[in-house]
């Protein structure tokens, strides 16, 4: 297109008719991709779709589904929230305690540590930030035989923490806390001018004053991001959920959805869609509002390695 | 905390203050915790656990108390969690590994060794009895045990019978025993009361009984039904010198070989096996059992293909998204990012499962509409291949997002002017896709496809939910299927049962898992220089 050279008397028009068919073309492009966008849309969204239908579906089986249910109805959902077999509303109300303490707890415990690798300069602290890193590329699901006897044998002692209780399922998530998002924080830290804690030591406070009153509210966003993250990755946990809790009464919403599935999956998949769609939509609207800020985290992580 | 940060002056003063004082507090009530916690360990005989322990309160109580280690105080909750929940269990891994704890191996050597000297057989020409049973008034105090039993003999002699004592030959009167009745038993028993048969059964107390050895240890009476008693004699008289159990009836003499009794030519063996080191045994027996070596090899290779075919075409498919849609002028771009990232939504379980449903070879929807479409669908989860491409599938559909997410991020750091100064050179699309946009990508997206191909290499999730492992692998000794990677095999290993719990082959095959990630890493560390890059930025 470089090497193109208008002849004089027809120049102007000329340049309008590539203009108009660049602009053509371009329009041609954009209803393509739409095009192309539309057929990847749909096989994005149409298992979301599937389930949807389903669940309003009265008839609770795999082979009865059609696409717009007749007689729809909430059926599904009030025999799985009535159901004596499923606690259903129990599983969720584990689901969000065990998430929610373990949440906390560890968003505490990075703080606080990310915190000390920022601002002191102690020996064996670059050590210990690469051990951190290290031990992190043994997933715990590898030692879950390990963690699975160890639970067991603690149970021997307090019951309490042992098999098929809760504190013993948060202490095993707890393991993780001290993780990669020890560099993350610690990164948000170091981006916060050190003048700021020297000035207010220079006022007599205590390190734990500037910590609190000082850095933690500056931290808040961030902290809140890591926390739904974190919380949505308990939230999704399954295996050792699976392997810890050996009770109904005590299952998260993920070890119970995969209890519907065995035995006669097919059979009762009105009431599995019910539960998922239950399960699943909280966690996709705080994605979907939240998805700059996590797109932003991931490029980040990227550019971290 | 002079000597951390030289410019804080003034609070040495406070080492001996309400702090320091508070500090010491709860160092102690924490010890204290931690020494009646580890007593109680030690007495279930969980050694190691309890070693473990102690060594993570003895540093926490460093910590705690060395001035130096102020920093470290910050974070003591999140080392003590970290030791106990993430090192111990990759470090118990690694012993285990070593043992041949599973099943039939659980107990330790004396509970086997007590268990298998319980056993007892009727010796040829054992004397058989008619019983009454007597219970003791002070119940399950009494020096004896609770029960007590009246036995005769078919000559009509009366013994009585206490647990791990000789058997006492009384008359009326004798001794505890009081007066007869007319079928010469006891009307009473010093300390005991009599106790009807028919109560006893409906009680349910005769279960309890009939556990119970009478007499000594090598020559005892057990209750064999409802009206006799026989004797009899424990069957493996146990050799602690060395070591040997020897059977009585038959004559064997078993000795202890890696956690079981076996007789010389190995052909039999005494149950319960115990605990113990069998060295390299459990990565041995990759190599030298055929049924184990077959299928772990299926598993390996498929392990790669999956993780690398499951990178590959999530990579493809994000990228192309991206690339499509990378003009920031594009109408409705926004929208469409909204949508095709939903899959990145929804927690991967839940996703999993719904793709269960859909693919469902009967009634599934995606099997409906083919056979309406084409008149036949493959059978996704008893046809070997088929599984495969379905995991391969449903691992597509959960991928792409997260690449297409991390590409479009990416695309948008490439300078545009690159494009201009190739596009002037006369470069085709391809050719400037190729030659510059897929470089440039690569350098800032390779770690991630790294950590990429680590995470789907342990993709428990997707193989254990969709498929559970299946279809089978005919022949195999363990449960091992066709589309098992190694860490569902070994979860089927340790917890799936049906044949048996092996935890030390379970821990082996979690070693090899261990070196095949942790080289994967240190070749991401090396290729992108991360660890340079961490060394410098701490």
């Amino acid at each position: 297109m470089s090497n193109f050279i208008p002849p004089k008397e027809t120049g102007f028009r000329a340049l309008r008719n590539i203009r108009r068919s660049q602009s053509q073309q371009k329009r041609l492009s954009i209803i393509i991709r739409w095009i192309i966008a539309l057929f990847l849309m749909f096989f994005a969204v149409f298992p979301v779709i599937w389930i949807v239908s389903a669940s309003f579906n009265p008839a609770d089986t795999l082979a009865t589904q059609r696409l717009i249910p007749r007689n729809a109805g909430l059926d599904n959902y009030r025999e799985l929230l009535s159901s004596p077999v499923f606690p259903y509303l129990k599983w969720v109300g584990n689901s969000i305690k065990i998430s929610g303490i373990t949440t906390l707890l560890s968003l505490s415990i990075t703080t606080l540590a990310a915190y000390a690798f920022s601002r002191f300069r102690f020996t064996g602290r670059v050590n210990l930030l690469k051990a951190i890193l290290l031990i992190q590329v043994f997933p715990t699901l590898l030692a879950i035989v390990a963690v699975f006897l160890m639970i067991s044998q603690i149970g021997d002692v307090i019951p309490r923490l042992g098999l098929n209780s809760h504190a013993g399922l948060i202490m095993v998530y707890l393991g993780g806390a001290m993780g990669v998002n020890i560099w993350l924080m610690k990164g948000f830290f170091d981006t916060i001018p050190r003048e700021i804690d020297e000035s207010a030591m220079v006022d007599g406070a205590t390190h734990w004053q500037i910590f609190t009153l000082l850095l933690l509210p500056l931290m808040r966003p961030i902290l809140i991001v890591i926390g739904i993250l974190s919380f949505i990755g308990t939230y999704g946990d399954f295996i050792l959920a699976r392997v810890l809790l050996k009770s109904t009464e005590q299952y998260t919403v993920m070890v119970g959805l995969q209890i519907f599935t065995s035995g006669q999956f097919s059979q009762r998949w009105g009431q599995f869609t019910a539960g998922a769609l239950i399960a699943a939509l909280p966690i996709m609207i705080v994605y979907l509002a939240l998805q700059d800020k996590i797109v932003g985290g991931l490029t980040q992580g990227s550019v971290k390695g | 905390m002079r000597q951390v940060k030289p410019q804080v002056g003034g609070e040495e003063a406070e080492r001996f203050t309400l702090g320091f004082i508070t500090r010491i507090l709860v160092t102690i009530v924490l010890d204290a915790a931690a020494i009646w916690f580890v007593s109680r360990l030690i007495t279930n005989e969980d050694y190691v656990l309890a070693a473990a322990l102690s060594i993570v309160a003895i540093i926490i109580s460093i910590i705690m108390l060395r001035h130096k280690a102020y920093p470290l105080r910050w974070m003591s909750i999140g080392i003590f969690f970290m030791f106990m929940f993430s090192i111990y269990p990759i470090l118990f891994t690694v012993y285990v590994a070593f043992t041949n704890f599973g099943d039939g191996h659980l107990l330790d050597k004396d509970q086997a060794i007590t268990q298998i000297r319980r056993v007892r057989y009727v010796p040829e020409g054992g004397t058989s009895f008619t019983w009454t049973a007597f219970r003791a008034l002070d119940g399950d105090q009494n020096e004896f045990g609770e029960y007590a039993l009246w036995l005769k003999d078919r000559e009509g002699v009366g013994y009585l019978a206490l647990p791990g004592q000789p058997l006492q030959r009384l008359g009326p009167g004798e001794g505890l025993a009081g007066e007869f009745d007319r079928n010469g038993i006891p009307l009473e028993i010093a300390g005991y009361e009599r106790l009807n048969a028919i109560t006893l059964a409906a009680s349910g107390a005769d279960a309890e009984l009939r556990e119970i050895v009478f007499g000594s240890d090598t020559d005892g009476v057990q209750i064999a039904s409802a009206q006799t008693a026989s004797q009899n004699k424990a069957r493996y008289l146990y050799d602690p010198a060395a070591d040997t159990f020897t059977d009585q009836q038959t004559g064997d003499i078993y000795t202890a070989v890696d956690g079981t009794y076996v007789t010389a030519d190995g052909l039999k063996r005494l149950t319960p096996g115990f605990q113990s080191f069998v060295g390299l045994d459990n990565f041995r027996r990759f190599f030298q059992s055929p049924a184990l070596r077959g299928p772990l090899l299926r598993i390996i290779l498929w392990n790669f293909a999956f993780a690398f075919l499951s990178v590959v075409t999530t990579f493809a498919l994000g990228l192309t998204i991206a690339y499509i849609y990378n003009d920031p002028a594009f109408p409705g771009k926004k929208i469409i990012q909204s949508f095709l990232i939903i899959p990145y939504t929804i927690p991967s379980l839940i996703t999993i499962l719904i793709w269960r449903g859909l693919m469902n070879p009967e009634v599934g929807i995606i099997n409906v509409t083919l056979r309406n479409l084409i008149g036949s669908a493959p059978d996704w989860f008893n046809n070997a291949t088929w599984a495969k491409v379905a995991i391969l599938l449903v691992n597509l559909w959960l991928g792409y997002p997260y690449f297409m997410l991390i590409c479009s991020g990416a695309l948008q750091a490439i300078p545009k002017d690159i494009y201009q100064a190739a596009e002037v050179d006369g470069a085709n699309a391809w050719q400037r896709f190729q030659k510059i946009t897929l470089p440039l990508l690569l350098v800032a997206v390779g770690p991630l496809l790294v950590a990429s191909f680590t995470f789907n290499f342990n993709n428990f999730n997707l193989i254990f939910l969709f498929i559970q492992g299946g279809p089978p692998i005919a022949g195999a000794t363990t449960r091992a299927g066709h589309t098992d990677i190694l860490i569902s095999y070994v979860y089927n290993l340790a917890f799936a049962g049906g044949r048996g719990f092996d935890y030390g082959l379970a821990s082996a095959v979690t070693i090899l898992i261990f070196f095949i990630v942790a080289t994967i890493t240190l070749f991401q560390f090396r290729f992108t220089k991360m660890w340079e890059e961490v060394s410098e930025n701490v």
